[in-house]
């Protein structure tokens, strides 16, 4: 269905109805997700979704309502045990695990409630860390910090060790981090998590901006407040879906 | 599906025979879709994509592609060796006091098996130096001696025949004896001149030979000749002089039969020897036939004799030579016979070896059971890190890598610091010995390498153990 001769979006499906449109960048058909055990726990129930290129989404929920379990499988850190997910139109199924690391480190940035920075590495070396695995041109590299720092307003902190910095700052790190490497979305999970109100605003607005500039975005959160400002609200419970109008 | 069109190509001249539709389809280069093919490595330039459409390109390029995924990188972009080495290092760096503890086990090991190796090549090195190959043929034989109330007194005797009688011993290729003449106030002079003025010079020694004692002792003949048995036999009043008593006495040329006086007899100079590898005390004398010697100056006994033997016959000579000296009483002689080299090079190489190794081989487990231990450690606290690397697109492969590099570079690191503390004890054993330091570098640097062996071999498992983190429990929480 997807190996369309020339590597092309496949011509029909769901999320696609012009074909020369750019596929969706996220396409969920049918997907579930079940951890076995007795009995097994079913996180997510036959979930359609479709996030077209440059939108802003947030999905809310409770907790233990299968956000968690979402994002591990929008950020091929999971894989569906039914269903499919199109990545850029092209099927994550029958992906090797190599391929899956390639693809996250290209086309996925990550966004961690935990921020997730290396205590021992300056700022630059962290946001440069991206830069690794995602295959950006060594020649490149230290410009497209540079430039993602900037953008994120941390210019002034390349060589400090992120535990001296402040959590929005830390926060801010990350999102360069994860834009450096130009990706098609970026995955936050709760980004506002470990941070007050008025450094969340901060972040947020940056989100804002990345959105303004083309970046497609998923929030995974839990906050109203922050689920409030994407474009597009989707609430999750109990593993199914339904758009917030 | 790309169509393969047929193509002959003759002589690199690049004359093409494209099929239309084929050449149609290659032509837009520009907008085809680079196709990946999983597990198929690096991909080919634009110029060879081109060949590729035509059927040209490597046979192992398959017409289907499994996962068609857009390439956007050339693979060695991605996680290439310099970022391997680069984050190790980050890794290994971070802690500077941990390294230190994970690298003693190492260190001791490499650092034993340099100097067991080290010193069982001095020893070696040393007893070679004893038993070179000339000594390895060279038999001395000598009266046993007895402490008296007067001294060191030799108990046996060696026969004036001694050339005869140990000749006749299998091995034994040439026999010469030596003894000190004592010439009491006679002095040696080259002109028989009384002159009262002159200084009083230390004579040089004398000592009598029996005829074959120069090729016993490897000696060369300068000029002239050597005494022979009819000299011996005959008494004959000639001399042979080492070189440097030659010199001494102004003697250069020996074809005028110059004489020498000792006392006032003159004897015949019939040669200068030079170059002995024995009793290098012959250049500075002046050398009498044992009969002369006998019968001018009462030669009493004859010293030691000097054998040269075939190398292996040490053990039969050892033997019977006191036999053939002293049939009734074996043990007044003495017999200085080198033991066959390698046996003694082995067993000291055995000893020290088997000590030293067995202690290298335990400090050496020891050593990579913590690096392994430090490495297993590391992995569980920076399952954080794993984690997020995961998510930022390493593979399974680049953190089993990464942390394999870091065990191999601190096994290396330890390594050096081992090789060098062992060449360090080597030199510093020796220097209290006395020895010459003999270390193979070839070892010193095996040594080395061997740590960084140690190291990959024990990131193994902590490695796997990495690569096998799932990133999402990574992720939950956690700084």
């Amino acid at each position: 269905m997807t190996d369309s001769p020339t590597g092309l979006a496949p011509l029909a499906g769901p999320g696609v109805t012009d074909p020369a449109a750019p596929p969706p960048v996220i396409d969920l058909r049918g997907l579930s997700r079940t951890f076995p055990g007795t009995p097994p726990v079913e996180a997510l129930k036959r979930v359609d979704l479709v996030v077209d290129r440059g939108e802003y989404v947030s999905i809310v929920g409770p907790s233990g309502s299968g956000k968690s379990t979402l994002l591990h499988i929008l950020g091929l850190l999971d894989r569906p045990t039914a269903g499919d997910y199109l990545l850029d139109g092209v099927s994550t199924a029958t992906v090797s695990e190599n391929e899956r690391a390639h693809l996250r480190g290209g086309r996925i940035g990550f966004v961690f409630q935990a921020f997730h920075l290396l205590p021992h590495r300056t700022v630059l070396d962290n946001v440069l860390l991206a830069t690794l695995y995602s295959g950006v041109p060594r020649g490149e590299r230290r410009r497209r910090a540079l430039e993602a720092l900037d953008r994120v307003g941390l210019s002034h902190r390349l060589d400090f060790m992120p535990t001296v910095l402040s959590g929005g700052e830390r926060q801010r790190v990350a999102v360069a981090r994860a834009v450096i490497t130009r990706p098609h979305v970026l995955l936050a999970d709760e980004p506002t998590g470990n941070l007050d109100s008025a450094t969340s605003a901060g972040v947020m607005d940056l989100f804002d901006e990345l959105h303004a500039d083309g970046l497609t975005l998923v929030v995974i959160t839990h906050d109203p407040k922050v689920s409030a400002r994407a474009q597009r609200q989707v609430r999750i419970a109990d593993g199914r879906l339904s758009e917030v109008a | 599906m790309l169509r393969r069109g047929r193509a002959t190509r003759e002589d690199g001249v690049g004359q093409l025979t494209v099929a239309p539709e084929v050449a149609a389809e290659a032509a837009p280069t520009g907008r085809r879709r680079r196709l990946r093919v999983p597990g198929l490595g690096r991909r080919r330039r634009t110029a060879a994509d081109g060949l590729d459409a035509l059927g040209l390109g490597a046979p192992g390029v398959p017409g289907a592609p499994v996962a068609p995924v857009e390439e956007e990188v050339t693979g060695h972009e991605r996680f290439g060796l310099r970022d391997l080495l680069s984050e190790a290092s980050h890794g290994i760096g971070a802690r500077p006091g941990r390294l230190f503890l994970t690298i003693i086990g190492t260190v001791l090991g490499i650092g034993s098996l340099v100097v067991t190796v080290g010193l069982a090549q001095t020893a070696a090195g040393q007893i070679a130096r004893q038993f070179d190959a000339v000594a390895a043929t060279q038999v001395v034989v000598e009266p046993a001696s007895a402490q008296t109330r007067d001294g060191q007194r030799a108990t046996g005797r060696i026969p004036w025949d001694v050339e005869e009688r140990l000749g006749r011993i299998a091995g034994v290729e040439v026999v010469g004896a030596i003894a000190p003449v004592s010439i009491g106030d006679a002095r040696i002079t080259a002109v028989p001149v009384n002159d009262p003025s002159a200084p009083a010079l230390a004579s040089p020694q004398v000592l009598a030979t029996t005829p074959h004692m120069l090729e016993a002792v490897g000696g060369t003949v300068v000029t002239g000749r050597y005494f022979d048995e009819g000299h011996d036999a005959r008494a004959d009043r000639i001399v042979v002089l080492g070189a440097r008593a030659a010199q001494r006495l102004g003697v250069h040329r020996v074809d005028r039969q110059p004489s020498i006086f000792i006392g006032d007899r003159s004897y015949t100079v019939i040669g200068i020897i030079d170059e002995v590898k024995r009793r290098s005390d012959l250049l500075d004398a002046v050398i009498l036939p044992v009969g002369t010697a006998r019968q001018d100056f009462r030669l009493a006994a004859l010293e030691e004799a000097h054998l040269r033997m075939a190398i292996g016959a040490g053990p039969v000579i050892a033997e019977q030579a006191p036999l053939f000296l002293e049939p009734n009483e074996p043990e007044r002689i003495k017999v200085q016979v080198p033991p066959a080299s390698s046996t003694v090079r082995q067993n000291v190489q055995a000893d020290i070896n088997a000590i030293f190794l067995a202690l290298g081989a335990v400090a050496l487990l020891v050593g990579g059971l913590g690096i392994a231990n430090v490495t297993l450690l590391s992995v569980r606290e920076r399952t954080g890190e794993i984690g997020l690397r995961r998510a930022l697109g390493a593979t399974r492969r680049n953190i089993g890598n990464q942390f394999i590099v870091e065990s191999g570079v601190i096994g290396l690191l330890g390594g050096l610091v081992g090789a060098a503390l062992g060449v360090a004890v080597v030199v510093v054993v020796s220097l209290a010995k006395e020895w010459t330091p003999i270390l193979d570098t070839v070892v010193v640097i095996a040594a080395a390498l061997l740590g960084g062996v140690i190291g990959v071999l024990a990131g193994l498992y902590p490695a796997l153990k990495a690569a096998r983190v799932e990133p999402i429990h990574a992720l939950r929480g956690g700084p």
